[in-house]
């Protein structure tokens, strides 16, 4: 059997390509998978750790997770198309009608 | 293992189960009716009959639902500032919604939903229902930010909302399952039973876990150094909505953030406590002085919204009982006058088409005298001057923080707020001494019958909470000794 720290370890590189990704992407959509990709790593974490631990529960947060991802792609996506709608482009340096 | 019987609870969700079938009504019946008044009017009955359930809740101690919900005074007490925050919100935003011509059902709907997910996630003590609470919160404040469709402002502070926001939210679940990973549960108590005994990995795991909770949980309730959208969410979404969560979802966040600490990771508080010394000093200071240099009063509020969540963390440093207590009389009396000051805000931006400068503030004592008095109250009650709700607000706070021996953390928190009142002061000199220019028309603001309500409601609680302070302090205190 692969031993759990080898999931944990997979699971924080994808992690960290996701927070990699939302940081340096300057399109939207691909931060907006980037951050899929970092839902997805936690749950590969939680599935790994449900095994290891002989528990039923992480099986159930797993398909709660992938509910959650599946309502914050509808916003983020209808989120996405008022940009596109509003100036042709899904740049994220083209947000900046406001600055600090 | 608990009982089958102890499964499904319905008294105990009753606050939430009112709101979330008033939303759904409000959406069925929105193509049946023209008349534009039916959704506010059903949104405040909801809150009320919710307001209802929670009243007779109180000191009622019961869980349910395998013991993912819980039913305490804490969340209690955290429901009470929801609901006010929700029902004052409801109040102040037909006018200006109306105005702009986007007075739509969905609007209501959308804000009850956000409420309930709020009292799911004070009312929780899972991490994973607390994680479902903060989604179902954050999903319609991210469609209300952005509900003035054709305004590009309004899209882009949605979208800088929702990048942030589920950003942060991955941030949380992942440390939910590195935490599930060190102790074999996502259950407050049991994390704090197991985490004694953990092992040296999963203490690592545990530890990991927390930081990345706190990371999520920051960005959230806005603090220092995840605070940058902040002020650009706040100024693009409609001012009604930067109202209600400047103060709801932070009251949320802290509230969760509290109950996470205290109980789950009560064993490595002393651990993160320098970390939350360093968050609370930061966000404060980065608050107050971003907003002593802002000409827009709406992105002012903003900043000043990261310095009030810089108070909160104060709190949550301390960790003891009068903490906790202080930071729940805090949030109400926030809850009271930052929405008393958005009302105001509302009322100037009606009149003066959608502009938030400080100088639409010129000459309002001249044109109209209660409204620029009722304006110094909320601002007076924001900088934490006697005897308005946020002084004894500050004092709670404090005292308890000097108890809990953070006495460098209380004087540069005092400072701060001495920083404060220089911007505060700002919009009550122009309301008051300066002459509106030429070209100004000299209309008064017109305070619609709504409107005039949640001032009254705001004001009230202001005052209220400022002159007979004990009775909301001993509500408060009773809600920190029923903490499950």
């Amino acid at each position: 059997m692969v031993p759990v720290d080898y999931y944990i370890i997979l699971s924080a590189f994808l992690f960290v390509i996701g927070v990699i990704g939302v940081i340096i992407s300057r399109n939207l959509i691909i931060m907006f998978i980037s951050i899929e990709i970092m839902l997805n790593a936690a749950n590969l974490a939680i599935m790994a750790f449900s095994r290891h631990l002989k528990l039923m529960d992480g099986h159930v947060f797993v398909f709660l997770v992938m509910t959650v991802a599946a309502a914050e792609a509808a916003v983020g996506l209808a989120i996405i198309i008022a940009i596109f709608r509003g100036r042709e482009s899904v740049d994220a340096d083209a947000l900046n009608l406001m600055k600090w | 293992m608990p009982q089958l019987t102890a499964a499904i609870n319905l008294k105990i969700i009753m606050p939430e189960l009112m709101l979330l079938v008033a939303a759904f009504i409000i959406l069925l019946a929105a193509p049946l009716t023209r008349k534009r008044i039916i959704s506010p009017a059903l949104s405040l009955i909801a809150v009320m009959v919710s307001l209802y359930f929670v009243i007779v809740s109180w000191n009622q101690q019961e869980t349910g639902y395998f013991d993912m919900v819980v039913c305490d005074n804490f969340c209690l007490f955290c429901k009470l500032i929801f609901l006010l925050t929700c029902g004052t919100a409801v109040l102040v935003s037909r006018d200006y919604l109306a105005r702009r011509g986007i007075d739509r059902p969905e609007y209501y709907a959308l804000m009850l939903i956000s409420t309930a997910g709020m009292m799911v996630m004070v009312s929780s003590s899972n991490l994973m229902v607390i994680f479902l609470g903060l989604e179902i919160m954050s999903m319609p404040l991210y469609v209300l930010a952005g509900f003035m469709r054709s305004n590009l402002k309004s899209i882009e502070s949605s979208a800088k909302y929702f990048f942030m926001g589920a950003f942060a939210s991955a941030f949380l679940l992942y440390g939910i399952a590195l935490v599930y990973g060190g102790t074999g549960t996502t259950d407050l108590r049991q994390i704090f039973m197991s985490s004694g005994i953990a092992l040296q990995k999963s203490q690592l795991y545990l530890m990991i876990g927390a930081a990345m909770i706190l990371i999520g949980f920051a960005f959230k309730i806005a603090s220092f150094p995840f605070h940058m959208w902040v002020p650009d969410v706040y100024e693009g979404a409609p001012t009604p909505v930067t109202a209600f969560f400047s103060i709801a979802p932070k009251a949320a966040g802290v509230a969760a953030l509290l109950r996470i600490f205290m109980i789950g990771f009560g064993t490595v508080h002393a651990e993160f406590a320098p970390l939350f010394w360093i968050l609370a000093f930061l966000t404060m200071t980065v608050g107050n002085l971003l907003a002593l240099m802002q000409d827009n009063v709406k992105r002012m509020l903003a900043y000043s919204s990261i310095a009030h969540a810089g108070y909160l963390l104060i709190a949550v440093t301390a960790g003891i009982d009068e903490a906790i207590s202080g930071a729940l009389f805090y949030l109400l009396a926030y809850g009271f006058f930052n929405m008393g000051a958005f009302a105001i805000l509302i009322i100037i931006e009606n009149k003066s088409g959608g502009s938030n400068h400080i100088d639409t503030f010129k000459g309002l004592a001249s044109r109209h005298p209660w409204l620029s008095v009722f304006l110094a109250l909320f601002m007076f009650s924001l900088a934490g001057f006697p005897p308005t709700a946020g002084f004894f607000g500050k004092f709670y706070l404090f005292s308890a923080a000097i108890k809990a021996g953070l006495v460098w953390l209380v004087v540069l928190a005092v400072m701060n707020s001495l920083i404060s009142v220089f911007y505060y002061l700002r919009p009550i000199k122009a309301a008051f001494f300066d002459h509106p220019d030429e070209d100004e028309d000299i209309r008064k603001p017109v305070v619609g019958p709504m409107v005039a309500v949640a001032l009254f409601i705001t004001i009230s609680g202001t005052l209220l909470l400022g002159i007979f302070p004990g009775y909301i302090l001993k509500l408060a205190t009773s809600s920190v000794f029923m903490i499950l």
